[in-house]
């Protein structure tokens, strides 16, 4: 192929890129073209522009906010997630490290449960765990994390072990030589080296809690929503009288920080989407 | 090695407080599900022992064979579309042409909204087009069927993009140069280069969404419910029905859920085996 050629064909490429791009925002945008709407001018006819009579300015957002308690859940959804995947953080670390350097028949069994669990779909435990949960009254939303530390571990012991069994034994050797015991030497010479791994396992872990509804759903209930959880009742419960404006709002603000963190972490969070799923 | 030894007697501060929510929260539930698949109970504590017959009833349930049916074809149409779309796409953005990361960053982006949302957002677009006809998505399964694939593309492509640009980057380039050497066209070195470097990438795609779109729940619930007449429902959805929206079947509904598993461990023990034994080829 000859050079002009080459250009034009890239160029009709560039034009046809640009096209999907704009097909794959389009449903955000008509989202958040929505929420600055009237409530009776959305649904039947989502894409047409906001005129005088249908712009609805912030309305939406303060009426949608105030009436399906959407600041509680944000601020509860942000509670569980955080403190959910710091726990799994340190704690599948320090399993992780164990598991791989104390070999035994127990870390035999133990790693290949973890790995195990990874492959069961939720439906096969939802039941019997909703049950277990509530049984032991961790039914709220700090006993939550603990959920999300079992449902966690699978992934994140994997991928942490993977990592740490190409840590060259010398260094840790060398610390126990300079005279650390066990805890000082996995906090100050193998967390450091893990640290990639575990921010890589954390942004998994934060897209997957952040957006969770059934396991909420669950444990919660209605009364402990999460913003998934406060989104579908908002739309189920209301049972035909949905204020579609407030839910336009609630939508884009479900949507917001997620993006916002995005285009932020870009780069760790498309490593992390390699890296999962090359190991899972 | 005298620090192994020392290690060994951390285990309580180390691996316990991970073991008991996993026990806890994972692997007992997983053994009561086993068990009370073979019981008939509405509360966990007055299960009665009836054998298989929960997977008859499961069995012999036309919720639960027609959402096995619907789920089938929503995934094997599902992965044909999105690996096809991202692959292409990914070879796009490999190529010469310009502002590839804005484009990478762009496609990538839908992945990151949750089931929930997606559902409702593609509600209101796919609604908004079917009022033109007087009608919405729960008139037909049609419209579900492909409203949920789009969806699914919507989401999953970007994501399989990623990873086979990262696959077409791990391609040595003088494999191709050879190749052109050698005389062979665009579509010879795809076909004779390309594809089959790229093995690894496809074989893992293919898997994930496979799982992806076979395990499906939140888009399906906030797309159609199931509407109309459950003739929507995939089988996640279906075993959700049967454990709450039927009193006196939670049983059938952990049986159903059994088999669920069955069939999402059958499909990751072919994937084992098809990546094991290329790994050992290469």
């Amino acid at each position: 192929m000859n050079i002009p050629q080459k250009k034009r064909l890239n160029t009709l490429l560039f034009v046809v890129l640009i096209v999907l791009a704009a097909l794959f925002l389009f449903p955000i945008l008509i989202v958040l073209l929505n929420s600055f709407k009237t409530k009776f001018s959305i649904m039947g006819s989502p894409f047409k522009l906001p005129t005088k009579e249908t712009f609805a300015g912030f309305e939406n957002y303060v009426s949608g906010v105030k009436s399906a308690g959407i600041a509680a859940a944000f601020g509860r959804s942000l509670f569980i997630t955080v403190l959910s995947v710091l726990v799994l953080a340190l704690l599948t670390s320090m399993t992780a490290w164990y598991l791989v350097r104390v070999k035994s028949a127990i870390s035999t069994i133990l790693y290949n449960t973890f790995l195990f669990s990874m492959i069961v779909p939720f439906q096969m435990v939802m039941y019997t765990m909703t049950y277990v949960v509530t049984k032991l009254k961790f039914n709220n939303p700090v006993g939550i994390i603990f959920v999300y530390l079992g449902f966690g571990a699978g992934l994140s012991v994997f991928m942490l072990s993977g990592f740490v069994k190409s840590i060259p034994l010398e260094l840790e050797e060398a610390a126990e030589i300079d005279g650390c015991n066990p805890v000082q030497k996995f906090f100050m010479i193998v967390l450091p080296i893990l640290k990639p791994t575990a921010i890589t396992v954390t942004i998994l872990n934060a897209m997957w809690i952040w957006n969770d509804y059934l396991l909420p759903y669950l444990i919660l209930g209605t009364g402990n929503k999460t913003l998934p959880v406060a989104i579908q009742i908002a739309m189920q419960g209301a049972y035909g009288a949905v204020n579609w404006g407030g839910f336009m709002a609630m939508l884009v603000l479900a949507i917001l920080p997620i993006i916002v963190f995005y285009l932020f972490c870009q780069r760790y969070i498309i490593e992390g989407v390699i890296a999962g799923a090359v190991k899972g | 090695m005298k620090g192994l030894i020392t290690i060994k007697k951390y285990f309580p501060l180390f691996v316990l407080p991970t073991l008991a929510a996993f026990a806890a929260f994972f692997i007992v539930p997983f053994i009561m599900g086993i068990y009370l698949s073979f019981n008939k109970f509405t509360t966990v504590s007055n299960a009665e022992w009836v054998g298989f017959g929960n997977y008859i009833k499961a069995f012999s349930n036309n919720d639960f064979l027609r959402a096995l049916g619907f789920t089938a074809l929503f995934t094997v149409v599902s992965v044909i579309t999105v690996n096809l779309f991202a692959f292409l796409l990914a070879l796009a953005l490999t190529g010469a042409v310009r502002g590839k990361n804005i484009f990478r960053t762009i496609f990538f982006m839908p992945n990151l909204i949750g089931g929930i949302v997606l559902g409702y957002i593609w509600n209101l677009i796919i609604n908004g087009v079917l009022a033109n006809f007087g009608v919405d998505i729960s008139y037909s399964a049609k419209y579900g069927f492909w409203g949920l694939v789009v969806l699914t593309n919507w989401q999953l492509i970007g994501y399989m993009m990623v990873i086979y640009i990262a696959g077409l980057q791990n391609i040595p380039r003088d494999l191709h140069e050879a190749a052109e050497i050698d005389g062979s066209n665009r579509f010879q070195t795809l076909g004779n280069v390309t594809i089959p470097m790229l093995m690894p990438s496809i074989t893992i795609c293919t898997f994930l969404t496979l799982t992806n779109s076979f395990k499906l729940f939140d888009q399906n619930l906030a797309l159609t419910a199931g509407a109309p007449a459950r003739k929507t429902a995939m089988l996640a959805l279906d075993i959700y029905n049967t454990f709450y929206g039927r009193a006196g079947w939670q049983g059938v509904g952990q049986a159903k859920a059994v088999i669920f598993f069955l069939i999402v461990a059958l499909i990751a023990f072919a994937q084992l085996k098809l990546t094991g034994s290329r790994e050992v080829e290469s």
